[in-house]
Formats: structure tokens, sequence, C-alpha cells
């Protein structure tokens, strides 16, 4: 009998990638049309007011940082889901975005301004990087129980300490500190995007390039060790992309809920478990997923407004339950 | 050609001795069984020689050279591992988990015509062909052992370490795993399966190691070592021992 079998080539992934791109550039393209204020294109590019500042100093710096940080999230989810061996682990499990909430309500507390928050809460995830890992690590050794472990624990501390701030904190720093942590995009400068677009490129870049690593250390450590690979040396290289990934995006945004779990399982079912075709699929449609909710929180309630967190969370959350309900055989849950 | 060479090769978890071999060589084109009660190290032994337990004291080395020393692509290269249980969550395909088999070959982010040839020889050999299409999980766990086998020798090694490699096989399957596995030997393959079944052994191997305490109590033909003074010793169980096909030796249990 001959079994026809679609295999993981060069071909497959530029078409499914393709795919993916033209999607996430109709989002990119549709998008910022959308919104209570009419803007009319040819007045925004002949720069004349108000449609040019709606457009190009709100919307579409909104949408750029809603795009990569919907990619960033959801390529960080489905690594730590390979690293950990764990289909429902997500960005934050590693405490990294715990890291960086603390590190930006500290910066609240303090009085500090858009950007000092922005620089305590990657200098936060950085620090939560560093203490993970230290904490994992068993002298020369890493491994994923551990370092689950280590980031379960790290993650509930910095919960903790997060709390004893909210406390200390007045009533409008809470409002501040409550915004933060349900994860909300803002407009921000074209130079922030410049700088979190190279942090996020590189992460997704060199995501995708070791994706055969992913496969493998998805299937076990020992499977790993007997083909060749330093699981320890992977783990560790995949934890940095990972956080790296999180970290940058979740210092601008908080930490936006769904996005790295929902995109990666919804393409896993539709692709398989190849991380040659997960890691981009899921940068892309994780870029559309979250300038999708994006729009829908700035128009939903137009003129105000919902956090962007909130929305993924509504949406993701059924879906995810429907998905689970017909698709529980696939799932193997 | 000996590849493997153990001097006085141990093994301890938390100080306790759990392996202590005083001397072992293994040469290539052989099927070598290792067998013996729980407990008794035949898993840490070929955990060792696989290379994933580099805190042994004493010397193992293969092809000359310290196992802990060798580059863990070249290394995998010579030598595969089946393990006693797989265990995905996520839905790659047999013929993904197979290809995986591949990497200690694959440079860039793809395989290569090589690699798929070699894949499907694996597969062909094992008989994964009717469901090479199938998401990994939904096998049965005798389907799966065979495609960790086709993963294991899609890595054309030159050893296969084999950790009790029958447990979820049905009785056709285990005798035609085991003529894989002398097949295997008589092209020159060094072959060592951990194995519970000692007649699977005696009708297959060409040597056979009783392990007890992570010490070795036998070792040699398994028509040599399958006598009731070492089982009893190394089991302590009565056997009756019979003559089994060609006359080889086949033990039955009981009071």
């Amino acid at each position: 009998m001959t079994v026809r079998v679609k295999q993981v080539s060069g071909a497959r992934v530029l078409k499914t990638a393709g795919v993916c791109l033209l999607i996430a550039l109709a989002c990119a393209v549709l998008l910022p049309l959308a919104g209570s204020a009419p803007v009319d294109f040819r007045r925004a590019l002949a720069g004349q007011s108000p449609d040019a500042e709606i457009l190009f100093y709100s919307r579409v710096p909104r949408l750029i940082l809603a795009m990569l940080a919907g990619g960033a999230l959801s390529t960080a989810g489905v690594l730590f889901q390979a690293l950990l061996r764990d289909a429902l682990a997500t960005p934050y499990t590693l405490g990294i975005s715990s890291g960086a909430s603390l590190g930006a309500v500290i910066a609240i507390v303090f009085g500090l301004q858009q950007t000092g928050i922005w620089g305590a809460a990657f200098a936060g995830a950085a620090i939560t990087l560093f203490v993970v890992a230290g904490v994992a690590s068993q002298g020369r050794r890493l491994s994923s129980f551990t370092l689950l472990l280590a980031g379960i624990t790290v993650n509930s501390i910095a919960l903790a300490l997060i709390l004893v701030f909210f406390n200390l904190a007045s009533v409008g720093q809470s409002f501040a500190i409550t915004r933060w942590i349900i994860g909300a995009i803002e407009p921000v400068s074209y130079t922030t995007l410049a700088w979190l677009s190279v942090l996020v490129l590189a992460g997704a870049v060199y995501t995708f390039w070791h994706a055969r690593d992913w496969n493998l250390l998805a299937v076990g450590e020992e499977w790993a060790a007997v083909r060749g690979l330093s699981p320890t040396r992977v783990i560790l290289a995949g934890y940095l992309a990972g956080s790296l990934l999180t970290g940058a995006a979740t210092a601008l945004t908080g930490p936006v809920g769904f996005v790295g779990l929902i995109v990666p399982h919804a393409l896993r079912m539709k692709l398989g478990a190849d991380h040659r075709l997960l890691v981009p699929a899921s940068f892309l449609l994780g870029a559309a997923f979250l300038a999708v909710c994006d729009t829908i929180a700035r128009t939903a309630l137009a003129p105000a407004e919902i956090p962007a967190g909130v929305v993924t969370s509504l949406l993701g959350g059924p879906f995810f339950i429907w998905m689970l309900r017909s698709r529980r055989r696939s799932l193997w849950l | 050609m000996t590849l493997y060479r153990l001097r006085d090769t141990a093994v301890a978890y938390d100080g306790v001795p759990v392996l202590r071999i005083g001397a072992l060589d293994f040469t290539a084109g052989a099927l070598a069984a290792i067998a013996g009660p729980n407990g008794a190290g035949k898993s840490t032994l070929v955990g060792v020689m696989a290379g994933l337990r580099s805190g042994y004291t004493g010397s193992c080395r293969f092809e000359a050279k310290e196992i802990r020393d060798w580059p863990r692509r070249a290394f995998a290269r010579r030598i595969s591992v089946v393990p006693q249980n797989v265990n995905i969550e996520f839905p790659f395909t047999v013929e993904q988990v197979v290809l995986m088999g591949r990497t200690p070959y694959c440079d860039g982010l793809f395989e290569s015509p090589l690699d798929h040839a070699a894949a499907a020889r694996a597969i062909a050999i094992t008989d994964c062909q009717p469901f090479r299409a199938r998401d990994f999980r939904s096998l049965s766990g005798g389907e799966r052992q065979r495609v960790v086998l086709a993963a294991a020798l899609a890595q054309e090694p030159s050893v296969l370490l084999l950790d009790e490699p029958t447990t979820f096989l049905d009785p056709e399957h285990q005798l035609a795993l085991f003529r894989i596995l002398r097949g295997l030997a008589r092209d020159g393959v060094l072959v060592i399966a951990v194995t519970h079944d000692l007649n699977l052994a005696a009708a297959f191997a060409d040597r056979l190691i009783l392990l007890k305490q992570g010490t070795v109590r036998a070792d040699g033909p398994p028509a040599a070592v399958i006598a009731p003074a070492i089982m009893r010793e190394v089991f302590a169980v009565e056997p009756h021992i019979l003559q089994g096909p060609a006359g080889r030796p086949w033990i039955v249990y009981g009071e």
C-alpha cells in the first residue's frame, strides 16, 4: 500500500509562510482604516490634518506594536511549549512576564514616566531570566524540568511582590498598574518600534533557524542527546530566545494573554508539530491575531477603549473552549 | 574489531553503587543480549555506552576514545539508541519522527534526498509503511516501538543499543524485531539489547550477559550461560531448561 505523506520541504514552508504573510499584510493595510474617526487615506498621505496625525501617529504605530508583540508572543509560545514538552506552556510560564511586570510596577510606584516604565520592565525581564536560569542550573546542566520548576517559583515570587507594591500604590498608580498588568497596546514612537523590531526579529529568526532542534527537544532530552545535540545548550539557547521575545514585547505592552497559547495550538491542528512550519506561521498569524484584537479593543466601544489583553482573552477563551470540545480527539487531551 | 572497551566502569546514584563493571569488551558484527533482575544496572550500562551517563568513573571507550570525549554529532553518527518508551505530546507524523534520526547528518533546515531514502529504508525494514502518515500519538505501543526503531535505523549506526525493545510488541513483531537485529549483526552492526526475555535472547543472540547488583555474573554464548545454577543465582528462580528450536536452550520457570 502506498501512503502519500506531505513532507516538510523548503517549498512547503515558503508556501505556508506566504499565505500567512498575505493574511498579515491584509491586516496591516486594512485595520488602520477602521476606527471611530474616519480617515481619508489620500489626505493622510498628503500630510493634511487631522488624517495624517490619526493614521501615522496613532493607528499605524499602534498596529506595528500589536503585530510585533503578537508575533513575538506567539513565537515564544511555540518555543516554550517545545522546550517544556507541555502543550499548555505559554510565554509567561517561566516568569519572564512577571519579572517585566514587577519592573514596570516598581517604576509606576516610583513615579517614572513611560520610557522609564519600559526600561524597568525590560530590566525586570532580564533579571528574571538570569535568576531562573541560575536557580534551574545543576552544575553545568540545565533540564526542562528544573527550568519549569524554577520558572514557576520565580513567577510566584514576582507576583507576590507585585501585590506588595500594588498595596503601596496611590489610587492613580493602582489604575496604571492594573491597566499595565491586563496588557494594552498604546501608540509608541517609531524609534521605539525600530528597537523592538530588531529584538523581535532577531529572536524570531533564531527560533526559525533552529526549528529542527525544537522538534527533537519536543520529543525528549535524551531523544535529542542521542541525535547529537547538547540538551543543556539547546534548552538554554531556546530559553534565551523565548525570553528575549517575551521580555521585549511585554516591556511595551504588558502581559497580553492567550496569544502565545491559542495561535500555536490552532496552527498545530492545521499544520502538525514540525517547527519549520509552525514558527513562521505562528509569528505571522500571531501578529495578525493581536492586530485584529487591538482593532476590536479600540473600536468596539468607541470612543472608549478596552485593553487588548481583555479582547484576546474574551475572543481567545471561547475559541479555545470550542477547539477543545470539537477537536478533543486530535488534541488527545 | 573491538568497538567498546569497559574497564572498572562504575556508576553510583547518591553514593549508592548501581554499576561496577570490571572488564567488558564488545566487537562489531554481534548481537549481545543483556539480562538480569530489576535494578541490576542494565539500563545504566546501556546509558553509559550511549553517552547519556557521563558521570561514570573508570573507563568506557568506544573505538579507543573515552565516550565522554566524543563530539556528540560524530558519536550520534556511529551509535543509535532505542529507549524503552517514547511519549510524544505533539502531533508529529511517523515519517517526521523517523526523519529525526537523520539529524546527525543534516546541516541545513531540511533533509536531503539521501536522508529521505535512508528513512524510507528504515520504514520498510520495520514495517511502518502502512501508518507512516499517521500521528505518532494515535499508534499502539507496539507500533510506536517499531517507529522508534525505524528512527534509530535511519541513523545508519555501527552500534545499535536497545533498552527492552520487545516490551510492547506482540509475539509476531517480537520475532520480527529480533530477526531484524540478527540481520543487522550479520551486516556488521554491533547490536546490544537489554531484555527480560531469555528465550528470545537464547534463540537469537550470539552472546548473553547476565547482570546482578551492577556486576557481570555470567557472560558467554547463551547455551553456556543458561544453566540451572547461574539462573538460580542471578534470578532466584528454579528453571527448567529444555531444548528449543535449532538446539538452543528454552527456559520454563515454575515449581
